[in-house]
């Protein structure tokens, strides 16, 4: 090989280590001269590299949208919805012969059966006027209409309530104050799963109960003698029942209504809710519900601990809904209803058009957090917790460490027996071995992958891959020289030899590491299937690019070798 | 030039019976003990799985002063909570509490989604309750530094659902096999699927053993162990490769020769080459099993059994079974070919042909 090229291959090798070091450790500004002390490196390769939650501590949530549950109850609103718009079409009447029933389990669908003499086309009709029903298939069979959500709907519904439910639970977190939060699909999206990671938090337990705090927030009209008689109430369900005919119509609903004792309580707690030994009968659906909402907030009125109400404001939708309903029901009572319990009864002195409040007694903290989730929206349904890794800072710590110190010394392991071993040539495979460590990380920083615990595991067994590869190489050449070649021909046919091996035996694991990426979830599988691939692409440069390079200019230097230090 | 590898003449084929015999014993004490296991009432399960596989949590305590392992075990018992592990870190202040499923998830019928969140919610929570009866925890932020009166802080937390744990296993499983699958594609298509399937064999091989190991001496078996796992199949085949690259490289030049010779040569050719990659590789793990920490453990003991015996199975098993299989196919066809100019070509099985069309020979 001539000079030129020579030249050519080692400029090479320089700008691609060049870019790998200042990769590593070079800032992301312009560079001042504290990066190039101790101190300015170290800052830099931590400000670089980014470390998973398992090296640098944080929180791992694995959690579940009840998927099921959101479709049970859309169709139970669906059900209830096309009920009243049949009822309350006029011109012709239409008679009903039952109330809509919902299928239990797997199925949504609901139906609705028709009186005597009902026109099913005028009914179908006068749903589809009211209700949006475009994703359900209608059958019909006699006087009975069913409406049933195929299974593509099923998807695309459970993909929009995964979707929300992200979005959601990334503005709670955020407004919590959550640094650089992942939230992503765990699994096929219809699963229903969503990976959350919160580097630096290491006691979840408040951002978990923010999360899953439900804020279903409903305004609903009481069934009750109006104001000046007092709301009507009962003390138990089954005397709500029994004011009802025994059973419970499916446009009504019986909540406990939970009074609160007065502000009594010590700083700092919120009163002791007294047990809801009271029941009221609310019509159903509600009159506005949460999704309505624009703001809410956190309120005191004397600055008190436990002294906190949330005051909320109305879309200009619901506010026209909830104006025109409170004009109509002046003297009625109204609850506000949260996560389906009675928070307060009110009856409606004037026509309100868009704020409300919660009254109660709440603390700073609980106001703030109930005032957060409502405003961000009530989840599609409810989230359970399928996993939970945490990691404290210290722990993380120590893990690098240990991981840092294993590598460390088992790469000096490996370099003082290469040295050793093929004294001259060893030199080669360390400057192969240093820069393919160089140049995965360096690897990392540009894709910004994130280095885990079995990251730095793939990269020992990557360097593991790299020293195999000298190996073959060296001791190819050792054949070829035994086997009476001379010098520069036992380096060519060593390298082009080996070549073959370490190709077959790269290729090999980067298809089962790449398998392994995309089979491995989103779980500490893929950091090491990353590291690993990246270690091993750069191998390829490394291990033969480099280091033929290295021999060339030694056989170029000292054309009258006749001993090769191998 | 040091060379302690010169002129090995090993016959490791014919040895194969001893070798597979051992490997069988070997895989036969494994099975012996899963089933055992299994079998004795009220013994240990086959694997000792961890809480990633099976559900459950785990949690890491730093105490300012460590009580004994029985006080651990006896508050956490007092606290209801049956079964608890307790386990030093390499560091004296630290420890490692697991506990099992919570009862209400483990009943299979009774199993419902609450129950679940049960686990995730309250894993942390019963261990916690009974850690308190040692003192106060430092909590969010704080550490023991900066709350003098705390006697403990829980610094970590991994805590696993039942249908999570499941998922998990099928997803590693899968991905395992699916990368064997590649693994066997690609040998195929490169040399030969008598070699193909030698190879897989092998990795088969190691990874029956290295569970075998896991279940006799009952380490636990968690996500870790996947990753060492895949990686010893990578190794396992990496070896096998760099032994058929060198038959195949071999079986042109030495057509007098028989397969069961040049195969000899070409594992005494790269002998020396297995000997110090090897050699390295497991040094570089053993560095792990001793500096690597708890967290680790399970992955660097995988580790080192598992590349230990993907190295023997390669010399041990691949290799005679490829033989073995392209012998079985050179016989078959010479019966049916009778022309005797090619039977020797032919003897030498598919992978000689390829050999020859695609590498010039050299020497």
């Amino acid at each position: 090989m001539n000079r030129t090229a020579l030249w050519i291959r080692t400029g090479v090798i320089l700008a691609i280590t060049l870019v790998g070091v200042y990769l590593v450790f070079g800032p992301r500004r312009m560079p001042t001269s504290a990066d190039f002390t101790w101190e300015g490196i170290k800052a830099n390769l931590a400000e670089n590299i980014n470390l998973g939650l398992d090296l640098k501590g944080g929180s791992h949530l694995v959690m579940r949208v009840k998927l099921d549950d959101y479709l049970k109850t859309m169709t139970e609103n669906n059900a209830q919805a096309a009920l009243s718009a049949i009822n309350d079409h006029t011109d012709p009447k239409i008679p009903v012969a039952s109330n809509a029933t919902v299928a239990e389990n797997g199925n949504y669908n609901f139906s609705i059966t028709l009186g005597d003499g009902a026109d099913p086309d005028v009914a179908v009709e006068a749903v589809k006027k009211k209700v949006d029903l475009q994703t359900w298939n209608e059958t019909r069979s006699g006087s009975t209409i069913t409406w049933t959500l195929g299974a593509a709907a099923q998807n695309t519904l459970k993909v929009d309530a995964v979707n929300q439910a992200k979005k959601i639970i990334e503005s709670r977190i955020n407004t919590y104050g959550v640094k650089e939060p992942t939230i992503q699909n765990q699994g096929s999206p219809t699963s229903g799963q969503i990976l959350l990671q919160m580097p630096g938090v290491d006691d979840p337990e408040r951002v978990k109960a923010l999360i899953g705090a439900e804020s279903n927030l409903a305004l609903m009209k009481i069934v009750s003698a109006a104001n000046p008689a007092p709301v009507t109430t009962y003390p138990t369900i089954e005397a709500a029942k029994a004011s009802l005919g025994g059973t419970v119509p499916a446009n009504r609903k019986i909540l406990p209504y939970a009074e609160r004792d007065e502000p009594t309580a010590a700083a700092g707690q919120t009163p002791d809710q007294k047990a809801p030994t009271k029941y009221v009968v609310v019509e159903y659906p509600a009159v506005v519900d949460g999704s309505e909402l624009r703001n809410a907030e956190a309120v005191s009125r004397t600055g008190a601990q436990g002294d906190y109400q949330i005051t909320f404001q109305f879309k200009p939708s619901g506010a026209q809904k909830f104006g025109d309903w409170t004009g109509k029901n002046i003297n009625n009572y109204m609850a506000v209803v949260l996560n389906d319990e009675v928070k307060s009864a009110a009856f409606i002195k004037s026509q309100i058009f868009d704020s409300g409040e919660i009254s109660g007694k709440f603390t700073k903290e609980s106001a703030e957090d109930l005032a957060l989730t409502l405003k961000s929206g009530a989840l599609p349904a409810k989230i359970v917790y399928q996993e939970e890794r945490t990691v404290g800072p210290s722990l993380g710590a120590d893990s690098i460490r240990s991981g840092v110190e294993a590598s460390l010394g088992g790469l000096a392991l490996v370099i003082v027996f290469m040295l050793f071993y093929y004294r001259g040539s060893g030199v080669n495979a360390v400057v192969a071995l240093v820069l393919n460590m160089l140049l995965t990380v360096a690897a990392l920083v540009l894709i910004r992958s994130t280095l885990t615990l079995p990251g730095i595991a793939g990269l020992i067994l990557g360097i593991g891959m790299a020293v195999d590869s000298n190996v073959l190489i060296f001791e190819r050449i050792r054949e070829e020289l035994k086997a009476g070649f001379d010098i520069p021909t036992s380096i060519d046919l060593g390298f082009d030899r080996a070549f073959v091996t370490i190709i077959d035996t790269h290729i090999t694991t980067i298809i089962s590491s790449i398998i392994l990426y995309m089979a491995g979830g989103a779980g500490p599988i893929r950091g090491f299937a990353v590291t690993l691939i990246l270690g091993l692409l750069i191998n390829l440069f490394t291990a033969v690019f480099v280091s033929k390079t290295i021999f060339n200019w030694e056989m170029n230097l000292r054309p009258k070798m006749n001993r090769l230090s191998i | 030039m040091l060379n302690p590898f010169d002129n090995i003449h090993f016959d490791w084929l014919r040895r194969r019976r001893l070798f597979i015999g051992v490997s069988i014993a070997i895989m036969l004490a494994g099975l012996f003990s899963a089933v055992g296991r299994e079998l004795v009432p009220g013994g240990t399960d086959s694997f000792n799985m961890g809480v990633d596989f099976q559900g459950g949590t785990i949690v890491t305590a730093k105490f300012r002063n460590r009580p004994s392992d029985d006080d651990i075990r006896t508050a956490l018992n007092n606290a209801g909570v049956g079964d608890p592990v307790i386990q030093s870190t390499n560091k004296p202040d630290e420890v490692l509490i697991k506990i099992p499923l919570l009862e209400a998830e483990t009943n299979p019928n009774g199993a419902t989604e609450q129950d679940h969140t049960l686990q995730v919610q309250a894993g942390r929570e019963e261990v916690k309750k009974a850690l308190d009866t040692f003192g106060k925890a430092a909590e969010g932020d704080a550490t023991l530094d900066s709350t003098p009166d705390a006697a403990y802080k829980i610094i970590g937390t991994d805590s696993v659902g039942a249908i999570a744990g499941s998922q998990l296993r099928n997803q590693a499983v899968i991905a395992t096999l699916l990368g064997l699958v590649g693994i066997l594609v690609f040998i195929a298509f490169r040399y030969d699927w008598t070699y193909a399937a030698g190879a897989v064999i092998a990795v088969f091989h190691d990874v029956i053993m290295v569970l075998s190991f896991f279940s006799i001496f009952q380490w636990e078996v968690n996500l870790t162990v996947i990753a060492a796992i895949l990686t010893i199949v990578g190794f396992s085949v990496n070896d096998s490769i760099v032994i058929f690259d060198r038959v195949r490289e071999n079986v042109p030049l030495r057509r007098n020769d028989s397969l069961f010779e040049i195969t000899n040569d070409s594992i005494n050719q790269t002998l020396s080459r297995t000997v110090i990659t090897a050699g390295l590789v497991i040094l570089s793990v053993l560095a792990l099993v001793l500096f690597g920490g708890e967290v680790l453990r399970s992955f660097s003991l995988a580790l080192l059994v598992g590349l230990t015996l993907g190295t023997y199975s390669t010399i041990a098993i691949a290799s005679p079974i490829a033989i073995w299989w392209q012998a079985k196919l050179g016989d078959s066809k010479m019966k049916e070919a009778i022309a005797p100019a090619s039977t020797k070509g032919e003897k030498l099985a598919s992978s000689a042909r390829k050999s020859v069309t695609r590498r010039p020979v050299t020497r």
